[in-house]
Order: C-alpha cells, then structure tokens, then sequence
C-alpha cells in the first residue's frame, strides 16, 4: 500500500473515530436530559474531536517519521544479505547500482543497465515490502489504541472542550514556529555547507580574490579561481547602481505625480497599472531583457564606437530589473510622503511656494528616511533577483565598469554551479552555498537596516 | 537644516527691526520674471513626474505588445497536404478492424510511420519526408482513431509542419525553406491552423512539436501542495500572532522571522530546499512534492503578513460581545474573527500563490529543469514548471522556439492576471468596512 493510501485510510479512520466519540457523548446528553446530575459539560462534537485527534496525531507523526528512516533501514537489510556482500567499494557506482535496484523493484524501471542491480532486486523488494508493512501495522495500531484510549475517558463531566482548545492552542504554536525553523533551516544548511567549503578554499582567497574562474579540483594554499570580489561588483553594479538609476528618478517620480498632481480618476487607473510591474514574473522580464532590450542596448553601444560591446551586457540587465523595481519604488516613497503632517504642507503652500517648491523643499526633506529605507529595501530585492540577470547578463566574471561589457552576479554563478555536475560534495556545489550566505547575510542587513530607519521615521510623526 | 533652527531663523528675522518696511512691487519686471521662472520650474517639475509615470506604462505596454505579437504565431501552425492512398498504402484495412477494444492493436501494427512516409516521398519526392514534424505520424494515428472511415478511401490530411518551414512560412527564414515554402503555395498544399498540440502535448526536441500542458500539469502540482501546506500554516501563525501570542521573546524571534523570510531572495529557498529535502531527507529530485515544499516556505510568510492585517482589522467589540455570552477565546476567534477575516486572507493568498506560480530561480536549483516529454502522473515523478519550461524554450538555439516561449509567456500572464483579478474582485466584494 502506498503513503497516500495509507494517509487516506488514517484519515478515513479519523472521521469515523469523531462521529464514535460523538455519539458516545449523545447518549450522555439524552440520559442527563431531565436527571439529577446536571447538564454534561461539553457539546458532543467536542468529545467527538477529542477522540479524533487522539486517533490520528500519534499515527500520522508516526507514519512521517517511518517514512523517512525506513529507506535507511532497507538498503541496510539489502547490504546485510550475502549476494550484496560483491558490491564495488567504490561508493559513487555503489550508490548508482544501490537505486537502479530500488527503481527496478518498485516497478519504476523495466531493464536493468547493470548486472548487479538485477540480482539486488528482488533483495530489494522484499525488503521494502517487509518494512512497509511494519509501517502500516505501527500506524494501525497507534491509531486504534490512541482512539480507544481516547474513548474510555468520554464521561458527562469530561471536560473535552478544554482538552481539545489545548490542542488547538498547540497547533497554533507550531504553525509559528515553523516560520523560525525555516530561517534557522536556512542559517543551518547554508553554514554548514560555507563551512566545509571554507575547509577547502580559504575565506581569504573568497572574500578577496579577484579571480573567478572555479576548479572543480581545489589544492590547499594554492589560487584555486575561488575569488569572488568580480561577483560582489558585478552584483552591485548591475543590481545597485544600473537598477537604482533607473529605478529611483522614475519610481519617486511616479509616486509624486500620482500623489500630488494627477487627478483621482487618473490615480486610480494608473497605480494598479504600474502594480502589474510587480507582478509580471522574473523569467518574463529576463526573456524580453535577453530578446529585446540587449539587441538594442548593444546597437546604440555600437552607434556611440563603443566596439567591444557585448550582446550579454550590464545595462540591458540592469535597465530592466530597474523597471521591475520601480512600483517598489514608488510605493514606498507613497507611504512616506503621505505619513508627512499635512501641517507643514499647508504652511508651505501658505508662504507662497509653488507646489514644486513645497514637494522639492518641505515634502522629500521630511519624508527622506522613508525614501532611503525604500531605496534600502529595493537594493535588497535587486541584488537577490536571479532570472533576469540569469537570461540577460553573462557567465563571465568582469571586473570593469563598462555597462555594455559582460559581467556576471553572485545569483548567476549560484544557478551556474548548481546546474552543471551534481556531486553533493564538490566544491562547485559548495561554493554555491558560500555565495548564498554572503548573499542572505547582505540582504538580511540591509532589510534589517531599512526597517529600522523606516520604522524610526514613522515614530518621528506620530 | 532642522525644522527647529529654521523657526528660530524666522523668529530672529521678525525681532530684526531693520526690516524694510516698503511693500513688493509685484508687478514690477524683475518680479515677474522671477514668478514666470518659477512657474515654469513649477511646469517643469510636473512634466518631469508624468514623463515617469508614462515610460513605466509605456514599458510594460511595450512588453506586452512584444509578447503577443510572437506568441500569437506560437498558437498557429502551418500545415502542408499531404495525400494517403489508404486502401493502397495499408494493403486493405477496413473501418471495422480499427474500431472497438482491438484498435489499438491494429493501428500499432499498421506501421504508420512508414506509411506517412512512403506517402510522403510520393508526393513530394525522395526529401518529402523531412516537409513533416516529427510528430506527424502520431497525428495520422490519432486521427484514424478518431475517424475510421478515413481509411477506406483516398484522403487528403493536413499535417504540421517541419519547424523551419514552419518559421519561414510565417515570417522570414533560411533561404533554403523560403524557396521550398514558395513552391509549397504555388501548389496550394499550405495552411495555417490552430495548434492544438501546443495546448495538449510536452517538451520536444522539435520546436513544431512541443507543447504546455506536462509544464502546467506541473505547476499546477506544485501549486497544490503549496496551497495545501502554506494556507493552513500561514493562518494559524496569523492567528497565534494577532490573538493569542503572550509579549515575550520567543513572539519576537517569531516576528523577526516572518519579516525576514518575506525579504529573503527566492533563490536561497532554492538552497534550502536542495539541502534539506533533496539532500538530508532524500527526496525525489525535480519532484512536484519537493517544488511544493519548497515554495510553501517561500509563500507561507506572505499569507501570514496579509493574515495578520486582516485579523487586526475585525473591531474588538465583537470578540467582546462573543466572549461576554460565554465563549472560550478558542471559539472567539474560529466562530467570529477567522469568518469575518476570511476574505482578507484569501485575497493574501491568492497574490501569493500568484508570487508562487511565476517563480523560477527556487525550482531550478532543486532540479524541476529535466526534460520531461510527458505529464508528470504522481507527486513524486520528474516534473517541470510554466515558468521553468519558459527558461528552458529561451535558452534553445532553434528559432522555432522564440514564438513558443512567448505563447507558453501569454499563458502564465494570462493566468496570473486572471488571480489577480479573482483577488481585486474578492476583496471588492467581500470586504467589510468596519
């Protein structure tokens, strides 16, 4: 029986548990109708709740965590049997043979491609039908014996509200956590990772090198092309810079024309329509930076004799992630420039200050911290955005300021070293999870930083 | 200059009694030059904030025209006629032997191909066959089961073309297919027609013979699991947050979580995901389950973000009046605030399953850019996503793909314009006002 079946069966169990225990605590309710001793103290389906979860948590959990050792205790009982005892030691063709036999037995395979695989088959099957029957009779017997617990303590004075609010107060609590147990799943896994990569290359070499040209075979002490420096500038120049440029004059532009000049009829047709900015997806906006902007940005490099113009370059990266910043942007300097007093607009306005003056002189000196933490937050999104810059910018690590040359992001090599072999312990896949924590670590300040300075400002004027 | 020092400089200037008390001469020509110059700063600066407003417009305008205009051609295919002598070519096959349960059996025994082929190089000579897709034999077949009666008589079908003819039917192509589209019309043996294998088929190596729907399949797996772990999840922490969390440390590491994973680049989900399900728990890789999980991480923190607003935003009176006749805080919040809030969170849901959908960088680092040339049948088999297959297409050198991956472009916007609007729509409809 697969999973799936079993969890429907469990859950199927559960239901039929619940009315059980619902209508075990009828029966209390028509015999305390009119007795002496008083009315029961919880509403039947909260008995009927009680025995449910009592039923099903233990043999769900159960299950889960069956499934996840029992394929570690099948390929030990398939190792453990005599016809596997001329495996290669070698692990790579160990592991290759170990999954052709699985993927054989569970009917996913056909042929086999190794002999070995074929005789370890049968192994295998015997193996994973032996333990998934254990699995399935643990699951059974916890859930009967979890209900029938659960139902010889449903009397007319159990107070199974109370139980079951705990419950549900101990599902909420879990629901929260979850969200720290991702960021410290993430802060785990990329550390670890740094760490035995860092065991490998020097953080020196990483952090200070000017050569990216990574080796698959790495030599202590020696210039292994683990640089990252190229990375880091290609990252803020094309994310911080390129973007910002375009991203900043035009979406703090928008904002003050929505805000203080258009009309409402405009406003209201025009904000959600630069909304739609935000929420065209990535790979969209890196296919017509790859197809249509590049072509041109290399033609007008061209036309300036820039002759060395690449047709991978910076700017038509850049340009484009800046227009998918910009509603950011101009959303963020939105909130900021309402949350002015209207005070000191009007004092502005009453001196005889054009309305110009008054934004340029009163509104955005007042409503800077905001900008600037927008400004913060929207750096943060563009040095972490990938597919345009995976479509659109270049594979080549470049340490120039030219914007029509090619140059290559920290999320490029990212994608890059994770998608060429997939050897879990290589240096390419673990230098992908060096960048990735100097990149969480970058984009963790600079959130942490933009909220606080806009936080701060918000307090300033309440 | 702070608001304070600048009050101060006023108060000095109005205590200064050397102030010349003759009032402006504002018609005088030097002031109104000075008001013509700030006036037109004044017109200037507004100018400035439209032209903003208008290159963003025009950009995403510019963008969309660009998409329909390829993608449009990726819905049609161009078809060349191709004449099957039936009775001639599969030695006597009647209408009955490829009806009922043994059709299958007959038609597979019938050697299509080679028929298609042989019918073919009749007609247009020895390199006919290569006028075809390479999916044109599976077309014939699908076409005799559809309609058996075909094979009693001459027929003339109308099968897709080869990619190149294709493109160069179309548009402009290789010289070569240009003069062979050219004599193809003088014969009057080319159409366009609607492509219905782009709505129905898979990945292939031939740009003429590719199609959607394994990619959707795919997402739309995705998506499932997404919603189905992210939606409880997020609401319950929402809940927990807004209702019942005590002021402690422990509520503020959980905040400071949430913030920080709505900020996080998707990319390094990807990583987590890669790590953790593929690596430590061994998880099918390029699996639905395993794109799923991770992208419930990555919406799980938006829904609570939009959870919790909608929560705060149901008025304290009515978990007053409902904890004044007797509820326990438990029944408080699911009998009155989650209802009331509901619409509030399915609107936040709905934007971040729209997020979710159009994610690529997560999927490609756990593996979902496998070829895959069939819908993906179970969570756990080798699957692709839209956004994912949109990558691979625009990375291929063939120019048959440029239409293709802009059509497969129109249908991710269409559907996630289509949320969206679900989502305007709900909150417009549902939402209360308090």
């Amino acid at each position: 029986m697969t999973g799936t079946a079993l969890l429907f069966l469990v859950l199927g169990l559960g239901l039929v548990a619940w009315i059980v225990g619902r209508a075990r605590a009828a029966t209390f309710v028509r015999a305390a109708k009119g007795g002496p001793r008083g009315q029961v103290n919880s509403l039947p389906s909260y008995h009927g709740w009680f025995v449910a979860v009592c039923a099903v948590v233990p043999a769900v959990l159960f299950m889960f965590i069956w499934q996840s050792i029992s394929p570690a205790l099948v390929t030990n009982m398939v190792l453990s049997a005599p016809a596997a005892s001329d495996l290669p030691q070698d692990g790579f063709s160990r592991a290759a043979i170990l999954s052709e036999a699985r993927a054989i037995a569970q009917g996913l395979q056909t042929t086999a491609f190794q002999a070995q695989s074929e005789k370890l088959a049968p192994l295998y099957k015997d193996a994973l039908s032996y333990y998934s029957w254990i699995g399935m009779a643990g699951t059974l017997v916890l859930l009967f014996a979890g209900g029938a617990f659960a139902f010889t303590r449903l009397k007319p004075d159990f107070r199974a509200r109370n139980k079951v609010e705990r419950l549900v107060m101990v599902g909420l609590l879990f629901a929260s956590l979850i969200a720290i147990i991702t960021t410290l799943g993430i802060f785990a896994s990329l550390i670890f990772e740094s760490y035995q990569f860092f065991s490998m290359v020097s953080p020196f070499e990483f952090l200070f090198g000017t050569d990216w040209n990574p080796k698959s075979v790495v030599t202590a002490g020696a210039d292994n092309g683990y640089g990252a420096i190229p990375l880091f500038w290609g990252t803020i120049f094309i994310g911080a810079i390129i973007a910002m440029l375009v991203a900043i004059p035009l979406g703090l532009m928008s904002a003050i024309f929505l805000t203080q000049y258009a009309s409402s009829n405009v406003r209201k047709w025009m904000k959600p329509i630069l909304e739609i900015l935000a929420g065209v997806p990535t790979v969209v906006y890196g296919y017509f930076a790859a197809l249509t902007v590049a072509p041109t940005v290399r033609d007008f490099a061209v036309m300036l004799g820039v002759s060395n113009a690449a047709s991978d370059n910076a700017l038509a990266a850049g340009i484009v992630m800046g227009v998918m910043i910009i509603p950011l942007v101009s959303s963020m300097s939105d909130d900021s420039i309402a949350a002015v007093p209207n005070a000191m607009r009007d004092g502005s306005l009453a001196m005889g200050a054009t309305k110009s003056e008054t934004i340029k002189q009163v509104l955005l000196p007042a409503a800077l911290p905001g900008v600037v933490g927008g400004v913060l937050l929207a750096v943060s999104r563009a040095i972490g955005e990938t597919m345009i810059v995976v479509m659109a910018a270049g594979y080549t690590a470049n340490l120039t300021a030219n914007p029509f040359d090619t140059i290559t992001t920290v999320t490029v090599q990212i994608v890059a070293l994770l998608t060429g072999d997939q050897d879990f312990g290589s240096p390419h896949t673990l230098a992908a999870f060096a960048l990735g924590l100097a990149l969480f670590v970058t984009t963790f300040f600079l959130n942490y930083v933009a909220l606080r300075v806009v936080k701060r400002y918000r307090e300033a004027y309440e | 200059m702070s608001l304070c020092a600048w009050s101060n400089a006023i108060v000095k200037l109005m205590n200064n009694a050397t102030i010349d008390p003759t009032p402006t001469d504002w018609n005088g020509a030097v002031m109104q030059k000075r008001i013509a110059k700030r006036y037109a700063a004044e017109r200037r600066f507004k100018a400035m904030g439209f032209i903003a407003v208008a290159l963003s417009t025009l950009f995403l305008a510019f963008l969309l025209f660009t998409m329909l205009g390829q993608g449009l051609r990726g819905f049609q295919r161009t078809e060349v006629a191709v004449e099957f002598d039936f009775p001639a070519l599969t030695s006597g096959a009647t209408a009955a032997s490829i009806t009922g349960p043994n059709a299958d059996t007959t038609l597979n025994s019938m050697d299509i191909p080679g028929i298609v082929e042989l019918a073919v190089s009749q007609q247009y000579g020895d390199q006919g066959s290569e006028l075809l897709t390479s999916a044109a034999a599976a077309n014939v077949r699908q076409m005799l089961a559809d309609n058996p009666q075909l094979v009693t008589a001459k027929q003339t079908l109308w099968l897709p073309a080869e990619s190149r003819l294709d493109v160069a039917y179309k548009r402009k192509g290789e010289p070569a297919s240009e003069k062979t589209v050219a004599a193809l019309e003088q014969k009057d043996a080319l159409r366009s027609g609607f492509n219905w294998t782009f709505l129905t088929g898979a990945d292939a190596t031939d740009p003429s013979a590719v199609g959607i729907w394994a990619a959707f399949k795919g997402s739309l797996m995705t998506m499932a699991i997404t919603l189905l772990l992210a939606f409880p999840v997020g609401v319950f922490a929402a809940l927990y947050l807004e209702e019942y969390a005590p002021k402690n440390k422990l509520t503020d590491m959980i905040e400071v979580s949430i913030n920080n994973l709505a900020a996080v680049p998707s990319i390094i989900f990807g990583l987590l995901g890669l790590a953790v399900f593929l690596t430590m728990f061994g998880m099918p890789r390029s699996s639905a389950l395993v794109g799923g999980l991770t992208l419930a991480l990555m919406t799980m923190p938006v829904i609570v973000i939009a959870g919790r607003n909608a929560v705060k935003s149901v008025p304290p009176s009515i978990r007053e009046a409902a904890l004044g006749i007797g509820a326990s805080p438990v029944q408080v919040v699911f009998h009155h605030v989650l209802p009331l809030a509901l619409p509030g969170i399915l609107t936040g849901t709905i934007i971040g399953m729209a997020r979710a959908l159009g994610e690529t960088a997560p999927l490609l680092m756990i593996g979902m850019r496998a070829f895959i040339p069939s819908p993906p049948q179970g969570f756990t088999d080798a699957a692709t996503a839209l956004p994912v297959q949109i990558y691979l297409w625009s990375d291929e050198v063939n120019q048959g793909f440029v239409e293709k991956t802009s059509a497969a472009i129109i249908v991710l916007l269409i559907f996630l314009l289509g949320m969206n609007a679900l989502a305007i729509y709900l909150r417009n409809r549902f939402e209360t006002r308090w």
